[in-house]
């Protein structure tokens, strides 16, 4: 008899101490996890509410509805990581739209208009990154600027919205790859192929290791000899990027250009970041924490939805995880600078 | 000479001074003002009266990037502190009179002053990094205010609140008075008691100002309310311009503006050392370069390139590598010139 209420307490506290050697060995991915939670959660709650939430037809939907929010999230996983931030994604998305939109309408072709909606995103990358770098201004000031810059210029091509009838363009969010009832449209691939590259060049290159040492430490970076300036300009021009690819989604997604579009959206694609792992001070973050994020952001929009509340609901909401989140990163923050 | 030139306020008040004389030279009635009825109008009139929102704004932006903070939610905020008010008009019984427009007013300041504690608390004391402390603010805040109306905008027909943007009180706009009875609050406490050398000191070294015995903490966190309390206002005046409450477009983007105009105003980001005449010149330079802009035809939308524009060359301006190159270029100028000065003597000899 005893010796069983032994094993039992033995069992309870190698149950404990496996939980605690787990928390503080892999503490960067606990957020993570914990993302991982409230998504099944959320899922299992709105299955059981609605009965028919987790349905192939309505899992596609959210990849398809948030293929553009995961595409940015990506780029600026990066920026985060290193410790920066950057405001202008919304912005650039929205002049990308309406650039191509008024290009394709009068009359370029679409193998032009693709490289130059998605070559000018890197450029006012570009600018951000080495202002940041080489001018030593705040990334939050100047991206500021480049989310004022990208916005006006959208309105500079057209202060109204364009539709797009380039078939070409249409294609990529019309045709439906089916498997069952599942299906995955070329703007999905896209999205994911963007998560997939991401997340390889951030585990398994140089480049995605010096972007996370620049984040833990800029300074022990540079002693290191790691390449700090064009690391970090690189990651706003990355960002620039996803910003131009997410524009070209978004405008197949919806069949116009708008200079109205992604107001706002920086502030989402900052939320699912955080809500995915990654901390705001850099050197931690995975660019599959936020594609979880992501999907978090897009179901809570589709409950909302669903249950036919308003949606000003999601923000709330978002901002309450938000909340939520980064007590969470403060508590883990705060362990494991502990002396030990 | 050069102690004016050297003087922190030289750079931004010569900026609003070329701009508002820009103004003058390319339009005539620019610098008008006419007197009609016992009330003042014109540009310049109009510029004071538009600018007493982006003025809170800024003076409570301010104090808190002065603690090395930034408060985001300054615009969701006045969305919330308008939705509120206008609400508790629109319900009451009698909508016209001056009580239920003080009630309003007076709830609506409350309710921003506990958002402004809501900030405070999350930077002071569960230490979190204030731009996030207050993103939450700002995403959740216009979705409470769009829930407070209904989703719809609430418009209202009440004289007493009217009279708060649009009327007058003398011969100028009652706007402008409430802006100027702001930054004389705001300038008294912080610059004729210990509290803005307090608060500088914070800003600066926030452990080390701990370890001196100031308070830090009480310091921040009365930061971020004085600027809920300040959007607050904010909000009102702006619902009483369009006497509606417009949960989207409120404090849209003014955030950002008020953050422009601190800088401009020569206030570090890097928080510390603050000046309130400073913000005061920024928010009268950005006001006046928004007229501007619409003056010479520019769409309102496309604003934001020039406002880009003014960013990037003020930060240029502020940054080491440019003030290096600038040094650099000016001593060799300088050298030259003088050694061509000796050439010339030493010939003349």
């Amino acid at each position: 008899m005893t010796t069983v209420q032994t094993t039992t307490a033995d069992r309870v506290a190698s149950v404990t101490s496996f939980l605690r050697t787990f928390t503080s060995r892999y503490a960067s991915v606990l957020p993570t996890l914990a993302a991982v939670g409230v998504l099944l959660l959320l899922l299992m709650g709105a299955q059981s509410r609605f009965g028919n939430f987790v349905s192939p037809g309505n899992m596609s939907a959210l990849l398809l509805d948030n293929a553009y929010l995961m595409i940015l999230a990506v780029g600026m996983t990066f920026v985060i990581v290193t410790a920066g931030i950057d405001l202008s994604v919304g912005s650039v998305m929205a002049f990308t739209g309406i650039l191509g939109a008024s290009m394709l309408s009068t009359g370029v072709p679409v193998y032009i208009a693709v490289p130059i909606m998605l070559g000018g995103g890197a450029t006012i990358g570009l600018l951000l990154g080495v202002l940041v770098q080489y001018f030593n201004v705040q990334p939050f000031i100047a991206t500021l600027a480049g989310l004022f810059l990208a916005r006006g210029l959208a309105y500079v091509v057209s202060l109204s919205s364009i539709r797009v009838e380039e078939p070409s363009l249409l294609w990529l969010q019309a045709t439906r790859f089916r498997l069952g009832d599942w299906y995955i449209t070329p703007t999905g691939i896209i999205a994911i192929v963007v998560v997939a590259t991401g997340a390889l060049v951030m585990h398994f290159t140089r480049f995605g290791r010096t972007v996370y040492a620049i984040g833990g430490s800029e300074q022990s970076a540079r002693l290191m000899g790691l390449n700090v300036a064009r690391t970090k300009v690189m990651v706003y021009v990355i960002s620039g990027f996803c910003g131009r690819l997410a524009g070209l989604v978004l405008t197949a997604y919806s069949g116009a250009g708008y200079p109205r579009n992604g107001i706002g959206t920086e502030l989402d694609v900052i939320a699912v970041v955080v809500i995915g792992g990654t901390l705001l001070t850099g050197g931690r973050g995975y660019v599959l924490g936020s594609m979880v994020g992501v999907f978090v952001f897009g179901t809570i929009k589709s409950v909302i939805s669903f249950m036919g509340a308003e949606q000003s609901w999601t923000h709330i909401i978002v901002g309450a995880l938000l909340l939520v989140f980064i007590v969470v990163q403060r508590a883990i923050v705060a362990r494991s600078d502990r002396p030990r | 000479m050069t102690k004016i030139l050297k003087h922190r306020l030289f750079w931004p008040a010569a900026a609003l001074v070329s701009l508002l004389a820009v103004n003058i030279i390319a339009n005539q009635s620019f610098a008008r003002i006419t007197m009609r009825d016992g009330q003042l109008y014109g540009a310049l009139i109009d510029i004071l009266r538009q600018s007493a929102p982006l003025m809170l704004v800024a003076l409570g932006m301010t104090l808190v990037i002065a603690t090395r903070g930034i408060d985001l939610s300054v615009g969701a905020i006045m969305a919330v502190s308008g939705a509120v008010a206008l609400t508790i008009i629109d319900s009451s019984p009698s909508p016209g009179s001056l009580g239920t427009v003080a009630v309003a007013v007076v709830v609506a300041l409350l309710v921003s002053l506990v958002l402004g504690a809501w900030n405070g608390f999350l930077v002071s004391v569960l230490g979190i990094q204030p731009i996030i402390a207050t993103l939450v603010l700002m995403l959740a805040g216009r979705g409470v205010a769009l829930l407070i109306t209904g989703g719809a905008i609430t418009t209202v027909n009440s004289a007493p609140l009217k009279f708060i943007a649009s009327g007058y009180l003398f011969i100028l706009p009652f706007a402008f008075f409430i802006s100027v009875a702001a930054i004389a609050t705001v300038g008294l406490l912080e610059r004729r008691t210990a509290l803005g050398v307090l608060t500088e000191a914070v800003g600066i070294n926030p452990e080390a100002s701990r370890l001196a015995g100031v308070r830090a903490r009480g310091i921040k966190w009365s930061a971020y309310v004085a600027s809920g309390l300040l959007a607050g206002i904010a909000g009102v005046i702006y619902a009483s311009n369009i006497s509606a409450a417009d949960a989207n477009a409120a404090g849209f983007l003014i955030e950002l503006y008020a953050i422009l105009a601190v800088v401009l105003g020569g206030t570090s980001l890097m928080g510390g050392k603050f000046s309130i005449a400073g913000t005061v010149i920024g928010v009268l330079t950005v006001q006046t370069l928004g007229s501007t802009i619409l003056f010479f035809g520019v769409p309102s939308a496309q604003s934001p390139v020039v406002f880009a524009a003014v960013v990037i060359l003020v930060v240029l301006l502020q940054s080491d590598l440019v003030h290096r190159t600038a040094k650099r270029v000016w001593s060799q100028v300088r050298a030259e010139f003088t050694s061509s000065n000796q050439q010339d003597t030493e010939v003349a000899s």
